[in-house]
This record gives C-alpha cells, structure tokens and sequence, in this order.
C-alpha cells in the first residue's frame, strides 16, 4: 500500500469509527450513508475539522434531532485519544433507552397458553369484553382485547380533491370528450362526464400518557396503532404529558407489542403530570401551524386533568380549531355514570371542540373509528 | 482560491450571506451530483439560496412548486392539446385546396417535440447544466416523493413518443421543506441534508445591509437587535425569519426613518409579524425597551 493510499485508509477507518459510534448512540446510519460520508470527506479534503463536521451533518443526518445528537458524539469521538479502540459513548446511550420499564403494563408477560386463566377469560364473550371499561381489566381480558382491536378498521376520512377522475355523471370533461372525438375523425362524439376524485384527510392523534391516563394509555396506543397500520402515510401520532413526542415512526410496525414497546423507548415521560396548554401549544407551533393540523381531522386523548393554566389551554384549543377541519375530543371518563365536564380543562376546551366522546370501551372506539372515518 | 471559499464568496457577492457549513453542503452537492434537502424554520433563506446559487454558478433557476396533488404531468411534460388540434386543422385545410396530406405523417407530425410543454423537471434535464428548485416538497404527496426520486437517482426522463431526455450534466437539484410531515427515508438517503437555523446577530446585520444596502446602518442594526430579541423571548406564534426582517427593515427605510422609533414601529408591524396576538406582544415588548 503506497503511503498516501495508507493514510486514506487510516482517515476513513477513524470516520468508520465515528459511524460506529452514532449508531451505538441511538442514530440510524445506513451503509450508503456512510458511504456518502466517506465520500464527502475524501473530496473535502480531511484537514479542517469544521468541514468534517459539516459533511458529516449533511450525509449522516435525516433530521433537526439528529444534528444535536450527532454533534455530540462528533466531539466525543475526537477529543478522544489518538488511537481510538471500540466505539463507546455509553455515556450517551443511556438517555435514549431510559424508559424501557415504563411501558405500561400490558399481557406482555410470559406464554399465553400456559395461562390457566385463558381458559376462564374464553368464557368472556367478546360482546361484553366490548362494553368493559379497559381500566379495568386484568392482564388475560387484556389479551382478549388486544385480539380484538385486529379487527378495528381505522380509515381517513376522504375529502374532495382539486383533481378530477372520469364518472358517469358530474361535469363535462371537455378534453377528454375532444379526444373521443378527435378519435373518431372529429365526428362528434358521447359526452364524457367527471367528478373531484376524492382524496384522504390526514389524521392526527394526540394521546395523554401522563399519570392519570396510565390505565388507558395501552388501549390508546393500541388505537393508534391499528389506525397507523390501516390509514398509513395519513396518520400521524404523538403522546404527551410534560413534552410532545412523535411516536408515528414507532408505531410503524406490523406487530402490535413491538410497536408499543418502541413507543415505550421513544416517549420519555410516561406517567408523569399533565401540562396539557403546553403540550398543545408545542404541538401546534412545531407541527400544526406549519401544516399538519391544517384540514386534519385532531382526535385528542385526554382526561382533561391540567395542571397548568387553563386558560392557556382554552387559548391553544381555538387555535387548533381554527386549524383543523374536525377536533375531536375523547375523554375516557365522559361515557362513566355521573361524570360531569367540570374540570378546568376540560371547561376551557369544551367551546372549541367539534366531537366530544367517550373512550373507555371498545364499543366507545368503535364509535370513534366511525366518527372519524365520515368526519 | 479553494473551490468552498470561492463558493462562499461568489454567494456573498450575489447578496447571499451563509456560513461555512452551507458552503460546504453546496460544494459537495455540486460535485458529488447529489440533491440538497434543506430544512429550517420559514423565512431563514432555504428558497433564497437556490436562487442565489444560480445567480452566482451562472446558470438558470428553474423551479418547480409543490403542492397537494401535484403530478408528474405538472412537474415533467404534457402534450399541448390545443395546438395540436390546431395543427390538425390547419392540415385539413391544407389539404382541402392543395393534394391530400398523409394521415400517418399528420398523425406524427402531432407528437412532435414543438408540441411538448416541458415542465420544470424535464426542463432542468433539458437545459442542464442548471438548477433545479423542488419548493415546499413535504407539500406533495407520496406517491410525487417517490416518482422524485426516480428522477433523481438517474437524471434521465422518458416520454414514450419521443425517448429518453438524459442530462449531460446533472442539474444542482435543491430541495426544501418545511417539515409538514415527515419525507420517505428513501428520498433523504439521496440526499444532503442541511438544517438552517435563523443567523447570528452579526450575520443577520451583514445579511441586512448586503440584501438592503440602501437601509441606514444604524436602522440595520437596531432592527436585527430588536428581531432577535423578539425571537428569543417575546412568545410569538410565528417568529419573524429573516425574510420579515428584510421586509420590516425596507418598510421602515421607505418611511424616511433613519433610526427606530417607537411610532414609525408600531405602525409597520404588520410587515414583520402576521398575527394579531403578535402584534401585540411585541407593541408590548416595544414599549418596556422605550420606558428605561
């Protein structure tokens, strides 16, 4: 090997190492990536590390969260010592993984056939598993439910679209009846109709995983899951409680505890309180406004429960009514006898909401799948 | 000079302030024939870098606008249908008073390149070398992202009647979004990606007197001053860019003003922030820097 050739080698195997080290960190680093990476250096010239810095941002990176974290490892990795051995930042991974026993619980616990308890729960028809408030159920009837949200059939709703496809009746499509004619030598020809061809509307759901909606949290995302399966690239959902988070890539997995288990990693503050203005101001500054919200249909899970300032929350509720085409309101504790919308939050929003149901049961998100799919 | 520098300066000189690190993703762009995905807050400058990029390698701008149900006929080609029926016609009297025409070549003659609307993708391959602006590209739908791609992993287009369109040089493609949903993990691989944040106070100052060299200095930076200020803390629903910094500063300088004050300011907010809330937080935030 020539000397210069050597030292190339020597420079791509340091940035192989710092490839190594963003994926230990959390970061999903594609070979091509890489390779791009590699690729930029080498033309850059590998002097200046700024430069490094930046080509690296540019190839490695796929989002504004990945630029912070990519930074930080880009530092660790080069402060190091000259002579770099394995990758490892474990003193950046930790962060990301930190969650892990806060899933809430679900059936996730051991082999279902050898579960005396099965047996019993079979008894159960679905019929009155479907009316059960889910609070309150034990882990086997969860099991049984969790099967019943396969047969959930979330879709978007559609709206008219500025394009138009072929109908039989509707307006007449003047080109195309040209085009008929012309086909037949310009003899005039049948009138050919259409119609707007009818498009999706996304939907947006925002689930409340803080403490208060620990018991419904499992069935939510479950929820949201079927809906992310079902409705696709249409579907975006976030969790929130003290911060936003956009779960939507998480739940992007066929199987339903893996997807609820990668929620579990990427959501950082299960169970904890309820800053509900916040979390929709967040929601709307950082994705509504620019568009997200803009003509969506809003579900929003929540008790309502705030700890912040209501009329903060009142404020962010017209907002996002302003913005979508429906917002919808479920609150597990409206279909519960002698339930009354007194809190302050639930005041504050109550105004600016389009539906307001309840969601405690599967029967309820039967409802709602229904609502949401002719909204 | 070394090519990043120059590339620096050369924007600078077109009235395009940036830092080292976009500079750099521009080059690499540049050689690597890779598209560039720029990303940022509205009003950082993500459209007016594409626009001087042209300006200062010399080569047209074509840009190309998403939107909701856009299609591959709006970003590549269509046939002009009106034409081609006048042509027609105008064959058809031809041959009414002269010798009869040849339908097989008349019929042709009707897909023949001067009939052919090249739209702005076909365009950018067409006139290459180029560069080729895909605007707001999160506005599309899927289904566009993934035909995006397809141009852009091969710079070559295809129209049936007429063959392959290929790019003798690939054009600088530059693509932005603002982050409305989230784009395909396949469109982000082939490209750069480059996050611009809203500048400094010292650049956005710079970027103020190179884009509106006619605005005092003192009015420059007392504006950039109070900008920052108002995007750090005053809470506004939609931040000011630097677009509404521009556009403030050259409002204010159109009135005659040398300096800031408080009247000229509060009666040109509206060219700085779009909301009725922020207009009055910042009146607010106004008046407490007026009152010391």
């Amino acid at each position: 090997m020539s000397p210069l050739a050597a030292a190339r080698h020597e420079a791509d195997e340091l940035l192989l190492g710092l490839v190594e080290a963003l994926r230990a960190a959390g970061l999903t680093v594609p070979t091509d990536r890489s390779q791009a990476f590699l690729a930029a250096v080498a033309t850059l010239g590998a002097q200046d590390p700024d430069r490094t810095r930046a080509a690296g941002r540019a190839t490695v990176c796929a989002g504004p969260a990945d630029l912070a974290l990519f930074d930080l490892v880009f530092d660790a990795w080069f402060a190091r010592p000259a002579r770099p051995g394995l990758p490892s930042p474990p003193a950046l991974a930790p962060s990301r993984v930190a969650s892990v026993d806060a899933v809430p619980a679900d059936g996730n616990d051991g082999d279902p056939a050898a579960d005396p308890e099965l047996h019993a729960v079979a008894a159960t028809g679905s019929e009155v598993l479907r009316h059960r408030d889910v609070a309150l159920l034990d882990s086997a009837q969860r099991r049984r439910l969790a099967a019943l949200f396969e047969a959930l059939d979330p879709a978007a709703p559609l709206r008219r679209g500025a394009r138009r496809r072929p109908a039989r009746r509707g307006r007449i499509d003047v080109s195309r009846t040209a085009r008929a004619s012309m086909r037949q030598g310009g003899e005039p020809a049948r009138l050919l109709h259409h119609r707007p061809r009818p498009r999706r509307r996304r939907v947006v759901l925002l689930v409340d995983v803080s403490g208060s909606m620990t018991p419904y949290a499992d069935a939510l995302l479950r929820l949201a899951h079927r809906f992310v399966l079902r409705a696709g690239t249409d579907v975006e959902v976030f969790t929130f409680g003290t911060r936003l988070t956009r779960v939507t890539r998480a739940l992007r997995v066929r199987e339903p505890e893996q997807a609820l288990a990668r929620v579990g990693l990427a959501v950082p503050d299960w169970s904890g309180g309820t800053r509900l203005g916040e979390s929709l101001q967040g929601f709307l500054d950082r994705w509504g406004r620019p568009g997200l919200a803009r003509g969506a249909v809003v579900v929003v899970f929540s008790d309502g429960w705030e700890r912040g300032d209501p009329a903060l929350l009142g404020e962010q509720a017209a907002r996002l009514g302003r913005l979508a085409h429906r917002t919808v309101w479920v609150n597990p504790h409206r279909g519960k006898p002698g339930y009354r919308p007194v809190q302050g939050g639930v005041v504050a929003v109550l105004p600016h909401i389009d539906d307001f149901l309840a969601g405690h049961t599967m029967a309820t998100y039967d409802e709602l799948v229904e609502v949401v799919r002719g909204a | 000079m070394e090519p990043v520098r120059e590339l620096e300066s050369a924007l600078r000189r077109t009235g395009y302030v940036c830092d080292e690190s976009l500079a750099v993703v521009v080059h690499l762009a540049r050689v690597m024939h890779r598209p560039l995905l720029l990303e940022g807050e509205p009003g950082t400058g993500k459209t007016a870098l594409a626009e001087a990029v042209a300006e200062a390698l010399e080569l047209p701008l074509i840009r190309l606008q998403c939107y909701e149900g856009i299609d591959a006929t709006q970003a590549l080609y269509d046939w002009d249908f009106p034409r081609q029926v006048l042509h027609l016609r105008a064959l058809e009297a031809a041959g009414a008073t002269g010798g009869p025409a040849d339908p097989e070549e008349a019929e042709k003659g009707l897909y023949d390149e001067r009939f052919l609307l090249a739209r702005p993708v076909l365009r950018a391959l067409q006139q290459s070398p180029a560069v080729l602006l895909v605007d707001e590209v999160d506005r599309a739908d899927d289904e566009f992202e993934a035909f995006l791609l397809e141009v852009l992993s091969t710079y070559q287009v295809t129209v049936p009647e007429l063959g392959t369109v290929r790019a003798a040089t690939p054009p600088l493609v530059v693509l932005t979004s603002n982050r409305t949903r989230e784009l395909h993990d396949a469109l982000k691989r082939r490209c750069l990606y480059h996050w611009i944040d809203h500048p400094t106070l010292e650049r956005e100052v710079e970027i103020v007197r190179s884009r509106a060299p006619e605005v005092s200095a003192t009015l420059a930076g007392q504006v950039v001053a109070l900008v920052q200020t108002l995007r750090d803390d005053a809470d506004l629903l939609k931040p000011p860019g630097v677009a509404e910094t521009l556009d403030w500063a050259r409002a204010l300088h159109h009135l005659g003003a040398e300096e800031l004050d408080l009247a000229l300011a509060a009666s040109t907010l509206g060219a700085l922030v779009k909301h009725r809330e922020d207009g009055e937080r910042v009146r607010a935030a106004l008046a407490r820097s007026e009152s010391p």
